[in-house]
């Protein structure tokens, strides 16, 4: 019996599905390259390079040629301010929850404490609640903490402790960690704990068994928990929907505005660098994994 | 420098079992280990001498007790701060590290000089037969030769004793007898103190200068092993190393060196030799060694020997084993085949009568639990 | 000192484990307690919280009016449970279609040669990586009066000469149910693909061996033993699709509204967050039951780690 062996059923089905899940993308990424200006029809792609020329709404020539919409989106101040948000939260956050969630990692994976049942159950927390219920649940906090301080300190006007930057990070972390964790124990509970044992045997303090031995070891898990965390951050809407403040809007706020009121192809341009970044960066990392399992 | 290379005083190990309860993995273990002896742990998986090997790696800290290394009390020390080494069942060494790095690892710790670690590792290399594989990754070694690189890393940093954890269970049997003569010259040429883990009583029994026999907890005896095997202080000794005939019976008569025995399946009376701690009107269990029984024609003894009928053999070569019956009593002997001969009758084949004698010095007397 | 600290293990699991418990406590634990805690309270004439004790939000979620007078029709306005009932109606749906869709991909991949499995599986991820928000807004270009679907149908339309008027398929109920098995279709498939994987071909052999044919070995091995997965790609897919607000609020217009625009609405438009408190902790309740009856009945998928 093969076991490759598909029926019709399934081949057509996984078609159909595959095909529902890229027609979307194709679309985002075709109608960046639309000469139409209120990107409601597709009127063709700009063709003509050269000084600008709108006629009807319609881009006849650009200086950017059929990348006129990414050129747009570059001289867009918004747009990169939220791009630098955006980056800006998802490596903090994502440095600071891998660090933390490994440290928790190797606690539930390695030792036995009072607090392990409640540590473990409170990492279900994220997963089990709608994220718009911590999203308000967080907003309320903040702001009632905010309310007590301001008041407390006695701050005035733009002194005020208010949503922000700050916020939004913290709020990452702490949806984060919880991911990071479990992957990260997943892969400790597969590793031997002989390793670092051994490594005390030869000599090794806490430390340096940590650093030599444990953390090398675990690095591929670390690496994907990490992973995780930077694309948790880098998609997440609701949390930092209700925890974003003045000066803290990050992309995805951004675009959601923008579909508010007006629809234009520079949110489509926006899209399509996205999927190539992210496209490029997933590729690099699966590049450098298999060059370093094949090396070994 | 201290009489003894590791001690154990009145150690206790519990743990907590997943129900709540506690179980005491090493129970009140009094243990001297000397000098320069190869001393072997021997018991069945579970019985305690992993975690007393544990214990004096540090591991593992005992609940009550101490245990001595090179006559300093160890307490809560971690694996570090003791002049131990071990040898790991699963050898441990690290994936991401070369062969010299991994002998390395334990000498950088020590901050010998980089010149001296080069020289060493090489060294050890050579002793474990493996020089010129220091560039290699575990992973690209076979499993006798990452056993052989364990090895290294552990001796390399010349420990006063060094702990071996099962270290040939994952070897298939050949190589494993290889290894075993191995690491006993091994030992004999670097003069330190070995503690060796098996569950494997040929493997104990062939390397070791003494043996510790555990069983749930507790260290039921010590000694040679030609003590152990041929002088088995209790039954489980008896029973756990090596085969035996045990005949169960009542003491009828003793004195210093003898005890008589009315052995209710043989319809008969058996003598055996007194090894202490039985009384008379005792319930005891005599342990015969199935080669030390003679199967002859005639009797030799006018006491001790038992017509019996050959119910069945099988030759393995070397010996021949039989299962007798005598009244009820089953018995297995092993004759061992010294005569080249195809005669089937050398064998004992079939339903054939004989006489079984048993002297009585090859007979221990040890009381029925 | 040190030495103190070396010996004592469980003071260093409990300090490793510190930090994601200051964040775990911090910023879930407390924030839970202190929306339950509002929802019982009045909002201030500003949007602000008077800290009170009334069940007067839970019973303006039922519907039953509390200062009803008489001369009023009805006392109860089932607007906020109508809104509920659609949440968890188009839950359920969304994770019947989700599943009936994966299931067979996830197949596909899972008997796949392990070669060209990884490639199969990044497929997957691929639509994943492109931001949620930006994803509903393809399928606002798809959908629209003008859109990708409307245009296709028009061209075809005038190919044979055959009146046609767009469909009205944007703000519609429908867009917001195709637009939520589109956001969580790879939840699903992850899970279900891990489970299936592990599943050993010889078990597929020897019920063939045994004389099942296809149909039966799938009912009777497959389906079974693909459970765990099933059930975390549930909770993976049921648990957001009950709490999101963006999709409906950008395929359904104001015409959709669920749990998550309601609460939403409490907190930046209407302003009554101790309302939008006591909507989101019936929202948590009432997840928090569906799966547990469900893990309950079927068992907690190890598969969840995965997705």
């Amino acid at each position: 019996m093969n076991p490759h062996r598909r029926s019709i059923f399934v081949k057509t089905m996984t078609f159909l599905v595959y095909s529902f899940l890229y027609l979307p993308i194709f679309v985002l990424i075709i109608y960046s390259f639309n000469s139409s200006k209120t990107n409601i029809l597709f009127e063709g792609v700009i063709s003509k390079f050269g000084d600008l020329q709108i006629v009807d709404g319609n881009v006849l020539q650009s200086p950017c040629g059929p990348f006129h919409w990414f050129c747009e989106l570059a001289k867009n101040k918004e747009v990169r301010s939220a791009a630098g948000n955006t980056l800006e939260i998802a490596f903090i956050s994502t440095i600071s929850s891998t660090i933390i969630g490994t440290l928790a990692a190797l606690a539930l994976s390695r030792y036995n404490f009072k607090l392990k049942p409640f540590s473990e159950m409170s990492l279900y927390i994220p997963i089990v609640i709608p994220e718009i219920v911590m999203g308000i649940g967080i907003l309320t906090f903040f702001s009632q903490v905010f309310n007590y301080l301001n008041s407390l300190i006695g701050l005035q006007g733009d002194a005020r402790l208010g949503l922000g930057l700050f916020t939004v990070i913290v709020s990452h972390i702490a949806f984060s960690v919880p991911f990071v964790v479990l992957v990260v124990r997943a892969r400790l509970q597969g590793m031997d704990q002989s390793y670092e044992e051994a490594a005390m045997d030869l000599g090794a303090n806490e430390l340096t068994t940590f650093f030599r031995v444990t953390l090398p070891m675990l690095l591929p898990g670390v690496l994907s928990g990490g992973l995780m965390a930077f694309t948790l951050s880098l998609d997440d809407f609701v949390i930092t929907f209700f925890t974003n403040g003045p000066g803290s809007t990050t992309l995805p706020i951004y675009v959601f505005g923008l579909l508010r009121k007006i629809i234009t192809p520079q949110v489509n341009a926006l899209s399509t660098i996205w999927i190539m970044v992210v496209f490029t960066v997933v590729l690099l990392l699966q590049w450098l994994q298999n060059r370093e399992s094949s090396h070994k | 420098m201290s009489d003894f290379a590791v001690e154990l005083r009145d150690v206790v190990k519990s743990f907590q079992t997943p129900e709540g309860g506690w179980i005491n993995a090493v129970d009140h273990v009094d243990m001297k280990i000397n000098n320069g002896e190869f001393f072997s742990l021997l018991g069945s998986s579970g019985c305690g001498k992993t975690t007393s090997l544990r214990m004096m790696a540090g591991f593992e800290w005992p609940t009550e007790g101490e245990v001595f290394i090179a006559g300093q009390p160890q307490g809560k020390k971690p694996p570090f701060q003791r002049p131990v080494n071990t040898v790991f069942q699963s050898y441990a060494l690290f994936q991401h590290m070369t062969v010299h790095q991994n002998v390395a690892f334990g000498l950088e710790m020590e901050k010998v000089p980089s010149k001296q670690i080069t020289e060493r590792v090489g060294k050890a290399l050579e002793m474990v037969k493996l020089s010129g594989m220091d560039k290699r990754y575990p992973k690209q070694l076979s499993g006798g030769q990452q056993q052989r690189i364990a090895l290294a890393r552990a001796l390399v940093k010349l420990p006063s004793v060094l702990l071996l954890d099962e270290p040939l269970g994952a070897l298939d049997l050949k190589l494993r007898k290889e290894m075993q003569l191995e690491l006993k010259s091994l030992q004999r040429e670097v003069g330190i103190t070995f503690v060796f883990v098996t569950h494997d009583q040929e493997e104990a029994l062939t390397m070791s200068d003494r043996i510790a026999v555990m069983s749930h907890g507790k260290v039921l005896q010590v000694g040679p092993p030609i003590e152990i095997y041929e002088r088995p202080n209790c039954k489980f000794v008896a029973d756990f190393i090596g085969d035996t005939n045990f005949f169960e019976g009542v003491v009828t008569g003793i004195d210093d060196k003898k005890v008589t025995a009315h052995i209710p399946l043989l319809n008969s009376t058996l003598v055996g030799m007194n090894t202490g701690g039985v009384r008379l009107n005792d319930k005891v269990v005599i342990s015969v060694r199935p080669e030390k029984i003679r199967l002859t024609e005639t009797c030799v003894l006018t006491y001790n020997c038992f017509e019996v009928n050959v119910k069945s053999s099988a030759y393995i070569g070397s010996d021949t084993r039989l299962e007798v019956e005598s009244e009820r009593q089953r018995i297995k002997i092993w004759e061992q085949n010294h005569i080249s001969t195809l005669d089937p009758r050398a064998y004992h084949q079939g339903e054939v009568k004989a006489f079984a004698t048993i002297l009585p010095e090859n007979a221990l007397v040890l009381p029925a639990e | 000192m040190f030495d103190k600290l070396r010996q004592n293990k469980s003071f260093q699991g409990t300090l490793l484990v510190a930090p994601t418990l200051v964040f775990m406590i911090g910023l879930l634990i407390i924030p839970l307690i202190l929306t339950a805690v509002i929802s019982f309270g009045e909002r201030d004439s500003s949007g602000g919280v008077i800290y009170s004790f009334g069940l007067h939000n839970y019973y303006k979620l039922i519907g039953y009016s509390t200062n009803c007078d008489s001369g009023a029709s009805s006392c109860f306005d089932m607007l906020y449970v109508q809104i509920l009932w659609r949440s968890l109606t188009l839950a359920f749906q969304t994770t019947m279609i989700v599943i009936s869709l994966a299931y067979p991909l996830s197949y596909f991949i899972a008997r796949a040669t392990p070669s060209k499995r990884n490639t199969y599986l990044f497929m997957v991820l691929v639509p994943l990586w492109t931001n949620f928000v930006i994803r509903v807004y393809a399928w606002m270009m798809i959908l629209r009066t003008q859109g990708v679907i409307n245009g296709i149908l028009g061209a075809i339309a005038n190919l044979l000469h055959i009146p046609f008027a767009p469909l009205e398929m944007l703000y519609t109920p429908g867009a917001v149910l195709v637009g939520m098995v589109y956001e969580f279709l790879p939840f699903m498939i992850l899970p279900i693909f891990t489970s299936l994987e592990k599943i050993d071909n010889s078990l597929y052999e020897a019920a063939a061996d045994l004389g099942a044919n296809s149909i039966k070995t799938f009912f009777k091995v497959t389906l079974p033993l693909s459970m765990p997965g099933v059930v975390a790609g549930t909770i993976l897919v049921f648990i957001p699709v009950m709490g999101t607000f963006i999709v409906s609020d950008l395929l359904g217009g104001q015409k959709v509204i669920l749990v998550g625009n309601l609460i939403q609405r409490q907190f930046l438009d209407a302003r009554d967050p101790t309302f939008g408190s006591a909507a989101s902790l019936v929202l948590m309740v009432m997840t928090l039951i569906v799966t547990y009856f469900y893990t309950k009945k079927f068992g907690f998928g190890e598969e969840i780690i995965v997705a």
